[in-house]
């Protein structure tokens, strides 16, 4: 079984994130390894645990990013790759898509993508579904659990997450799935990983080594932009604070403001 | 089919999902300044009631695809009829509640389309005739007005509750066309087996009031008198990560960064510290209620309305004055 994980480089969650003319920064923040991400390459690692065959990491992003695909080495993958241009910037989620399937044809024989739900900072969960429909295969998104998966047959059997509940399907391979908290708990790098990734040597790929044409992606092959960014305006609250002599006392005081906000 | 705003109609075994018809809202709220109607697309199968529920929330025209292979939702075939029907009406925008088979969809179909989409939006404007989405990132630490720069529809979703259920008996009937499906059941890669739902547990998606427990609830059984107070008042179960990783509640439960995000009119915080990653999934509440032992506790920065004291005294109490109240 030959899998693939897409991983994003974000800001951590506790980052204090500044905005100066909608350009974001997190001033000394750490960055990390995009959380849902860790799930992804922690399945990759159990699936080649128990098939065999070969984790591959692939990450767009900066030059920065290839801290994130040291992770990935860190922990078991056995190979990664940065796919990093100055004419990716800009990019929106279809045109990461249209980057990633082409690197994963690059790639080729390629059994299983595995991805994150979502990436912590744009927050649109989209790049799964897209990336699925560019290399024409099949889309099994927030998935919570791979129940089996038969190599030979090609076919996999999942439970996905819905609102409604989970979702238990069966599906061909190859196949782009994304992965959700519940699906497995990620190992820690080891001492050992991490002295190996720190000496591996990660290739760089521009979109020429992909063959994508630079209006496809970057700013120019988006479809949305978003000139605006700026502060989760504040609400101005300030608690108010219900106290009293007993619980009872307090509780009858709280409910008295909950029915006079009829939210209740 | 010329008008310019569609709206996309979620639903889940034939039954509109209970956020679908605020996508009619958000349309509204751009259609009127566009001088344009509504059509909705309709995708399923025993889903042809719903048309008139459309036209009972104001919709202009309905499009309907029904068909035996689309009973439950599959984002191949559900994205070749989208991708069909749009690529033919090349409407301005198409809106939809923002669902996990919606996102799936919009995304799936975006490549097709050769189009934007925009998630998740809480906000939707005409700015010199073009459609600004406001939508948030960074788990809501901030804003980002979006736009499309090239091609159309732009597909939009909406987060739920953002915009409020639009109201029925507008009395309009209209035209209903019916589309055939696309890809046959040889061409699919996929077959859903069976659903999983947990028993008597209401979802928090969606919910008008949660009352959530973190790890000061102590232990699976800490969660039952947040159950008996959500019962009292029709409400969910909330958890924060530290009581889902102790194990002490399923991780569908689970508000914040890496759980759900919800936007109740109430949100009760029992026993939980109000972490950032845990503000990520609840910050946009209506009315915050803390009860913690902790006056310094983060989550009181958020609360509207807080109460220092032991969640097991406060919890029974408020669940016994509303039963009082509410008369149950
Ligand atoms: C990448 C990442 C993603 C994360 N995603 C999420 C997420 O999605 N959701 C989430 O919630 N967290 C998330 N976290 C974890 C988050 O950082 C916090 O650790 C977590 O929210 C803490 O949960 P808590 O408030 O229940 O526990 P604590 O922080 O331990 O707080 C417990 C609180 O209970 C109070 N308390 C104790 N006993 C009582 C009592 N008897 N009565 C009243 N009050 C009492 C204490 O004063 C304390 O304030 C994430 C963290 C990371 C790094």
């Amino acid at each position: 079984m030959n899998i693939v994980v897409c991983v994003k480089q974000v800001p951590d969650t506790a980052a204090k994130l500044q905005v100066v003319d909608s350009h974001v920064t997190w001033g000394d923040s750490p960055l990390i390894v995009n959380p849902w991400d860790e799930y992804a390459y922690e399945e990759a690692l159990l699936l080649k645990e128990k098939f065999g065959g070969k984790a591959t990491a692939i990450s767009m992003g900066p030059e920065s990013a290839v801290e994130a695909l040291k992770t990935c080495l860190a922990v078991g993958c056995d190979e990664a790759y940065l796919i990093t241009d100055p004419a990716l910037k800009g990019s929106d989620a279809s045109a990461t898509a249209l980057t990633l399937a082409k690197a994963v044809q690059k790639l080729g024989d390629v059994d299983l993508v595995l991805l994150g739900k979502q990436a912590i900072d744009g927050d649109t969960g989209l790049t799964a579904a897209m990336l699925g429909r560019h290399l024409g295969w099949t889309v099994l998104t927030q998935v919570i659990k791979i129940h089996e998966i038969d190599p030979a047959a090609k076919t996999i059997k999942v439970e996905r997450f819905m609102e409604e509940g989970r979702q238990v399907c069966s599906a061909k391979l190859p196949a782009v799935v994304s992965v959700i908290k519940g699906i497995n708990e990620p190992r820690y790098p080891s001492f050992m990983g991490i002295r190996k990734a720190s000496k591996a040597t990660i290739p760089n790929w521009s979109i020429a080594d992909l063959g994508i044409e630079a209006s496809r992606v970057g700013a120019s092959g988006a479809f949305v932009a978003w000139p605006e960014i700026y502060p989760m305006p504040l609400k101005e609250t300030k608690v108010e604070w219900i106290e009293g002599g007993s619980p009872q006392e307090i509780a009858a005081k709280l409910a008295d403001k909950l029915i006079a906000e009829k939210v209740i | 089919m010329a008008n310019q705003v569609w709206v996309y109609i979620d639903q889940f075994k034939g039954q509109a999902t209970p956020s679908a018809w605020e996508a009619v809202s958000a349309a509204k709220s751009v259609a009127e300044q566009l001088g344009s109607g509504i059509t909705a697309l309709v995708i399923g199968s025993g889903v042809e009631s719903l048309a008139q529920q459309a036209f009972d929330v104001g919709v202009d025209e309905v499009v309907v695809c029904e068909d035996g292979s689309l009973a439950d939702f599959r984002v191949e075939p559900y994205a070749a009829v989208f991708a069909k029907v749009l690529g033919e009406a090349r409407p301005k925008v198409v809106i939809g509640t923002a669902s996990t088979r919606v996102r799936d969809l919009f995304a799936y179909a975006s490549i097709d389309l050769e189009s934007g989409v925009i998630v998740d939006a809480t906000g939707l404007e005409i700015k010199d005739g073009a459609i600004v989405v406001t939508r948030p990132v960074y788990a809501g630490k901030l804003l980002c007005n979006e736009v499309a720069k090239k091609g159309q529809p732009l597909l939009v979703s909406v987060r739920v509750r953002a915009f409020p259920p639009p109201q029925s008996g507008a009395g309009k009937s209209g035209s209903v066309t019916k589309v055939s499906a696309v890809l046959g059941e040889d061409q699919l890669t996929t077959k859903v087996l069976d659903y999983v739902v947990e028993e008597g547990e209401v979802s928090v998606d969606g919910a008008a009031i949660i009352v959530s427990g973190g790890r000061g609830v102590n232990g699976p059984e800490g969660f039952e008198p947040l159950r008996a107070l959500a019962k009292v008042l029709g409400g969910a179960v909330g958890a924060s990560r530290a009581a889902v990783d102790a194990g002490w509640i399923p991780y569908s439960h689970q508000v914040g960064q890496t759980g759900k995000v919800v936007s109740p009119d109430l949100y009760i915080a029992c026993g939980i510290s109000g972490a950032v990653q845990h503000q990520a999934g609840m910050r946009t509440s209506k009315v915050i209620v803390a009860i913690n032992k902790d006056k310094d506790a983060p989550i009181f920065n958020l609360a509207k309305y807080g109460v220092v004291g032991d969640l097991f005294e406060i919890v029974p109490a408020l669940t016994e004055e509303f039963r009082k109240r509410l008369g149950k």
